[in-house]
This record gives structure tokens, sequence and C-alpha cells, in this order.
């Protein structure tokens, strides 16, 4: 027999005294501005997430090429302007161009690149207040062991690199304008060949880093024009060696300019110029020279 | 109907304003330019017990159901629950129970408690005693903690049922609740049914089954091609019905769509009428 | 290809010996991947409920665009956040350009418009399910959100993990915004890349297994957590 279920059970408030109506319109919600709880709490969290700019100690921003800093330098010399002057110094490793955007930007406090043209007319413009030597070393010509073109040995880079065109032996090229692919189409210009014309057939543009471009040039067997400290760093060298080396035009200078405060007022240009002078002073001129790698020195100091 | 309106001091006191009786006049309602229903008008009383709406497929019975709860609006006329329309606040104090039970993905226990949240004034103890209560009622108890999809068709159906009746509803509508269910469940759904209606809830059922509807009903309204044709009492209406179309329909003969009842029908009709025989 | 059997070498050997320079990258990976994935959750998941529930004119627009907004590359959200946050840019005084803070922003922007597409993507029909009875119940926006989210909630985890592996192994967005500081802004992507441009073949391999295994680490752990959940609630 089914079991009857009370009226009570089904009906508790018609049962007993009713206090509230059980179904009394509940409270309209009024909804707390959900958008600015979230805009705070992104904030809140960016903020407690932010990193050493609310630090104790002094930083600066040192906007440098991949060839100083993939070579070791910074991590061999800066630890000792840091104990001197307790400064830190993070750098900021990209290609020239984009160096030079980010000081123009006003997103540092040094800039340490090796592209004169390019240094004077950002200190020219009035984004940097003087811009000085500091050290140089060499761009080499890197290929595969069995040289098909035949440069190996020559210091004449002008006939090099002729040979290379007329050979038709890939070239990897940064083709980024940095310094480094400034140089090298200066290069090819005073050897008289149009790589634009061969761009995508023995003439490859990598749009890239040094190091990448290393990598797509040991990988197709190609040469490349490198900085000589970037390859001695490099850890893929594989069967590609330094060809041409030695001659004037290689020659590689960089420079250090403090970015102009005028123009930012954020920059920190005492401590900027505090590791300018340090840099160019002897204490820094001799870590440069004092940094080897597999015995040989990558860097040459010439601060005047 | 809030505790403000009320004076200090009274005990035992009715609902300010009850819901019944149901007023509808000249109620249409379209799809695109097909009528479904036209014109309806309908009276349910105070003590109404329990109404069931019955109608060949097509007639528009879960679009009348809907809109006397507010879930759907009017193409044309009104709806008048004691004076007032179907809104969000006469909405609270009625409960609708779908043909497929929308049981949330949480165990037994947490739909129960997700409704009895929804009572103000409900404190923990409070909906501790009266989830027990429903469980009893719904034949669930020691199975709190099953999640509500593992149950079976029939005890789904008896768990919705109890939610629907947790926020202690004055009008509980149900749209062919026991369509898909066995025997044995269908008997437990009636049973709580007859209890509500005893307990004084309004029942408005839609319903396939003539069975069903002489068991339970205290009248019925009879829906054809979108129209009213009768609002009998139960006792008269399954041995002399007065209008031809039922009669056709209870002896079993069917009954022709007209041309304009034969054109698709909207998506939220057709999930509801999914799976009438 | 010796260089994989020498990277699954190293990297095993670098986790061992508890390298010091190998955890600070992988904390802050974590770390900023994290923060990014809390925020855009806290944006995205309510953003993509609202998506999934409301009818507002524009709505269909609007689904086109957070959904293309997925496909998004990273470099150039990197690009777009440094703007705003370069001292030449209209949020250069918050200072907030190569500190970690940049990276937790670009990174929330990146996955946002993947948490919204993939959180309306999971709630539609969820929402489809329940919305006749949610309304019987006429119950008010809020509730309806909340519970559509709690609901939900395995759809979800996979949602917060398809967005933490996306901003896990992305490098282009925290690159350009970090700076790739030595210790300050240097995550695991962004070591793999410079180790690859230093030559550095195999100890950039083992990095990625690392990264590898670690998001494996997470992915476990969600699963873990979520069949916890279920056995708790089935249990009679």
């Amino acid at each position: 027999m089914p079991v009857r279920h009370p009226t009570s059970a089904i009906r508790p408030s018609a049962a007993r005294p009713p206090g509230v109506c059980p179904l009394a319109s509940r409270p309209s919600a009024t909804r707390p501005s959900a958008a600015a709880g979230i805009r705070g709490a992104v904030l809140a969290a960016t903020i407690a997430f932010a990193g050493p700019s609310l630090a104790a100690d002094e930083t600066i921003l040192l906007q440098s090429t991949t060839s100083t800093a993939n070579s070791g330098l910074y991590d061999a010399i800066l630890p000792a302007f840091t104990e001197t002057s307790g400064i830190t110094v993070n750098v900021v490793a990209v290609g020239t161009g984009q160096a030079i955007r980010n000081a123009t930007n006003g997103d540092g406090d040094v800039l340490l690149v090796h592209a004169k043209d390019a240094e004077e007319a950002f200190v020219e413009e009035g984004f940097g207040v003087e811009r000085l030597d500091v050290m140089y070393n060499d761009f080499v010509i890197v290929g595969p062991t069995n040289d098909p073109a035949g440069v190996a040995g020559t210091k004449d880079v002008t006939r090099s690199l002729d040979l290379i065109a007329t050979s038709g032996t890939p070239f990897a090229s940064r083709g980024d304008d940095s310094g480094t692919h400034r140089k090298e189409r200066a290069l090819w210009e005073a050897a008289g060949v149009d790589v634009e014309a061969a761009s995508g057939t023995w003439y490859r543009e990598t749009g890239s880093g040094m190091g990448a471009t290393l990598n797509v040039a040991v990988g197709m067997g190609a040469y490349a024009l490198t900085d000589r400290g970037t390859w001695i760093a490099f850890g893929n060298k594989r069967g590609h060696a330094i060809l041409v080396e030695g001659a004037d035009e290689l020659f590689n200078q960089y420079g250090v300019i403090l970015v102009n405060p005028e123009r930012h007022p954020n920059v920190n240009a005492e401590a900027g110029q505090a590791f300018i002078d340090w840099v160019l002073g002897d204490e820094g001129q001799a870590a440069i020279a004092a940094y080897t790698l597999d015995g040989e020195q990558l860097f040459f100091p010439n601060a005047k | 109907m809030s505790t403000s309106s009320r004076a200090p001091g009274r005990a035992r006191a009715a609902p300010a304003s009850p819901l019944l009786p149901l007023a509808v006049h000249d109620l249409s309602w379209h799809v695109g330019d097909t009528p479904l229903l036209r014109r309806i008008d309908l009276a349910l009383e105070a003590r109404a017990g329990c109404t069931a709406i019955m109608g060949p497929n097509g007639a528009g019975k879960s679009v009348l159901l809907r809109l006397l709860n507010g879930l759907i609006a009017p193409s044309a006329g009104s709806i008048r629950w004691n004076g007032r329309p179907p809104d969000a606040d006469v909405r609270r104090r009625q409960a609708f129970v779908f043909q497929r039970p929308a049981l949330l993905r949480r165990s037994v226990h947490d739909n129960l408690d997700f409704v009895l949240r929804l009572v103000p004034g409900s404190n923990r103890a409070g909906r501790a005693a009266r989830a027990d209560t429903l469980l009893a009622l719904a034949g669930l108890t020691g199975r709190e903690r099953t999640p509500a999809r593992r149950l079976s068709g029939g005890e789904q159906q008896r768990l919705a049922l109890v939610c629907a009746l947790a926020t202690e509803p004055e009008i509980l509508f149900l749209d062919e609740p026991t369509a898909s269910l066995d025997p044995a469940s269908t008997q437990a759904i009636e049973r709580i049914v007859v209890d509500s209606v005893t307990a004084g809830t309004a029942v408005v059922l839609v319903t396939h089954d003539a069975g069903q509807a002489r068991r339970l009903a205290d009248s019925v309204i009879f829906l054809a091609a979108g129209r009213v044709t009768e609002h009998t009492p139960g006792e008269t209406f399954f041995t002399e019905p007065r209008s031809d179309e039922a009669r056709d329909y209870l002896t079993g003969r069917l009954v022709t769509r007209t041309a304009e009842s034969a054109r698709p029908l909207s998506p939220i009709i057709n999930e509801a009428r999914s799976t009438c025989p | 290809m010796h260089e994989i059997t020498e990277a699954l070498g190293l990297a095993v050997a670098l986790v061992l010996a508890g390298d010091a320079d190998l955890f600070e990258i992988v904390g802050l990976s974590l770390r900023v991947s994290l923060s990014a994935v809390a925020i855009a959750c806290a944006i995205g998941l309510p953003l993509g409920a609202a998506l999934a529930i409301a009818r507002f004119p524009g709505r269909g627009v609007a689904l086109i665009v957070v959904n293309a907004l997925m496909g998004l590359p990273p470099v150039v959200v990197g690009l777009v956040v440094y703007l705003a946050l370069s001292n030449a840019g209209p949020l250069g005084t918050l200072g907030l350009l190569y500190t970690p803070a940049a990276m937790i922003v670009a990174q929330s922007v990146l996955i946002t418009p993947l948490v919204t597409a993939l959180t309306r993507e999971v709630l539609a029909p969820l929402h489809a399910e329940y919305d006749e009875r949610f309304r019987s119940l006429a119950l008010p926006l809020r509730t309806v959100v909340t519970t559509l989210l709690v609901d939900a909630r395995p759809g979800l985890a996979t949602v917060a993990l398809a967005a933490f592996g996306r901003a896990i192994a992305e490098v282009g967005a925290v690159i350009v915004v970090g700076g790739n500081i030595d210790h300050l802004t240097r995550v695991m992507t962004t070591a793999i890349a410079l180790e690859t441009s230093r030559g550095e073949l195999a100890l950039a391999l083992a990095l990625g297994i690392v990264l590898v295994t670690l998001a494996l680490g997470v992915n476990a752990c969600v699963a873990g957590l979520s069949r916890d959940t279920i056995r708790v609630s089935a249990r009679a």
C-alpha cells in the first residue's frame, strides 16, 4: 500500500505558524561593479609582482647587442662594477636596431652597440648625450671547412666576397639592419656585388640575430660574416671555421652612450654615467682586456 | 508579498494575496506567422486542485503551460494571476517540472540544497531538516551523495519534483512528468502530486495519459488546434466529453491536424515535446 | 641527432644537481604564467559566461572577434604591450617594462581571449540545458553565472590548462616586454631561445625537456584534483 505523505512534509509553512512567507520576494541583488573589482585585482597583482623596480638597490638598464652579451663579456665584467659601485646592471640584449629604438623610447639608461653611424645620428637627434669609443674587435668570415669558394687564408675581403658570389655558394646574412648587417652590406658594396638582386638565391637573409643566423649558416653549409666574439662563444660550430680574418675593413668599433635625461626624465643619469665612467676608466678597460674565451681575447679596449 | 505588508502580531494568516483565481483572456501565441494558440480564454478558481491539460500533438499544451508560468511571452492577450502578470515575483511562488529533469551536475543533496537556499530566511539546520523530509518524500533517503545524473529516470524525476516542492509553491506546473517512466515510478510521482494537492498546492498538469488524468485531475482542459474546446470537471470529462475533438481523442480516433498546425514548430516546443507517445 | 640523447642526460643532470639558475628560471616561468592564468580566468570566466548567457545586439560580432583573438601571435602582443609600457608610451610612468609584471600583463593579454572563447564554448550548451529551469526559478543573473561556472568545473579546468599551456610555451611576448634579463626576466622559453642563439643546442633541448615535464606535472596535478572531487561527491 503506498504511503501517504503528511501535509507537513509538503507544505510545512501551511502546517505551522507562518513567519516569513517562504516565497517573499528576495532582495534584488545589487551587483558590485565587477569591472572595478577586476581592474583593482589586476593592478594589485601586477604591483605585487613588480620586480626590483621597487627594490632598494640601484639598478640601471643597459641596451646592448647580442654579440656582446652572447660572448659572455657582461657576465665577466659587470660583477666587478657592481661590487665597486653597488649598482646592478640589467642587460637587454637585442639587435642593434632594436637597442637603438629602445633607447630612443627612453627604455634604458645606457646604450652600447657597434654601429657608429647610427650611434652618431642617435646623439645628433638629441636622444643621447655623447658617443664615446669603448672597445673594438673584428669581424670574421666563417664557412664550411671544405671551402667551396676557395676563400680560406685570404686577407682580401673584397676578393673573398667576389669569390663567394661567383661560386654561388650560400651566404647567410643577418638581414636585420644591425651593426653587423650594415658592415656586411658595406663590404658587399665595396666588392661591387649586388646582393639585393641575389636575395633568395645564394644570398640568404635570415632577418635574425647573430646566433640564429650562424645556426642557419652551419645548417646549410653557408658562409657568414660574424664578430669574432660571438663565433668563439658559439656552441654549434660543427664543420665550420674562420676562413677570412685580419683585414682592415673587418675592424669593429663599439661605442657607449648615455641616454639623454633631458629627453626622458626617467633615465637614471647619475648611475648611468657612473657605469660609463667605469667602463671607460682603467678598471673597466682592464676587465675588458682580461676577458678571454678558449684562451683568446675577444674584445680590445680603446677608450680615449 | 513582503513581510512589511503584514501587520505585526498576526499569527496564522493566509498569504496576503493568493495567486488564484487565474484569468486568461484572449491569449494567442504565434511562431512567425503560424498561430499556435488562438484567442484562448481560461479561468482557474481559488480551489482548483489538479487541472489536467490534454489534447493531441501540436495542440499547444506545453506552450500554454509555459505561457502560464511566464517562460514565454504571449503574442496577444493577457494572463492574470489574481490580477498579476506572470512576472519574476509571481514565478517565485510557482514551480515547473519539465518532462526531462534539468538537474544540476551535483549530488542529490546538493541539488536539493541549491533550491532550498533560494528560500529566504533559511538557515543551515532548517535546510538540512527540510532536505531530509524531501528526500524521504522522494524515496531517496540514503542516496544524498549520489550524483544526480547517476539516478534512474524515475528517481531523477522524483528528485526534480521534490526540488520543485522545496520552495513550497502555490502553483505547480508539470509538463508530461511521467511520459517516459515505468509504472512504478509513475505511481510514485502521482502519489506525491496527490499529496501536494491535498496540502493545498494547485497543480496544472499536461499529460497524454488518459488514465493518469482520470486518477489525478479535478478538471480537464482540452486543447485542440490551439483552441480550448472544453474545460470540464474530471468526473464527467471522461464519460461525457462535450466537444467532438475530445470525444475523438478519447475514443482513439486520430485527429487530423489542419494545414496550419502542420507547420514546423519552434525549438522550444520541440524540445518539450520530444518523447511524447 | 645525438643532441637529443645528450639533452636528455643534461636535463636529468641539471635537475638532480639542483642547478640554482635552472630553478630560478623555472620558478619565474611558473610565477609569470600561473599569474597570467589567474588574471585571464578572473576576466575571461565571467566574460565567457556573459557571452554564453546574454543576448545583446552585436553578440555575433563579439563572438567572432573573441574567437579570432585566440590566434593573436605572441610577438604581436609583446610589441603592443611594449609600446604601451615603454617610457615613450602612455603607461610608461608605471615603470613596468622589463619586469616580471610586464610579462604577466603581456601573457594575460594573450590568453584572456582564449579563456573567454573556450569558457563560452563550455558554458553555452550547459546554459541551454538549464535555461528554462533557471527562468522558472526566477534566478538572478549572478546566481545563474555562478551555478554554471560551478557545474562546468571539469570543462573549465581544461580551459585553464589550455591557457596555461599557451602561456608557458610562448616566447614572443615575454622576450619583448621582459628583455630576457639574467636573474630578472629570464624564463624557460627565453632561456631556450638564448641557448639556441648561442648554438648550445643540447642545453636548449634539455631546458625544453624540463619545460615539457613541468607542463606534464601541472596537468597531472589538475587531473588528480578533479578526480578526487568526483570521488568525494560520488561516495554514497
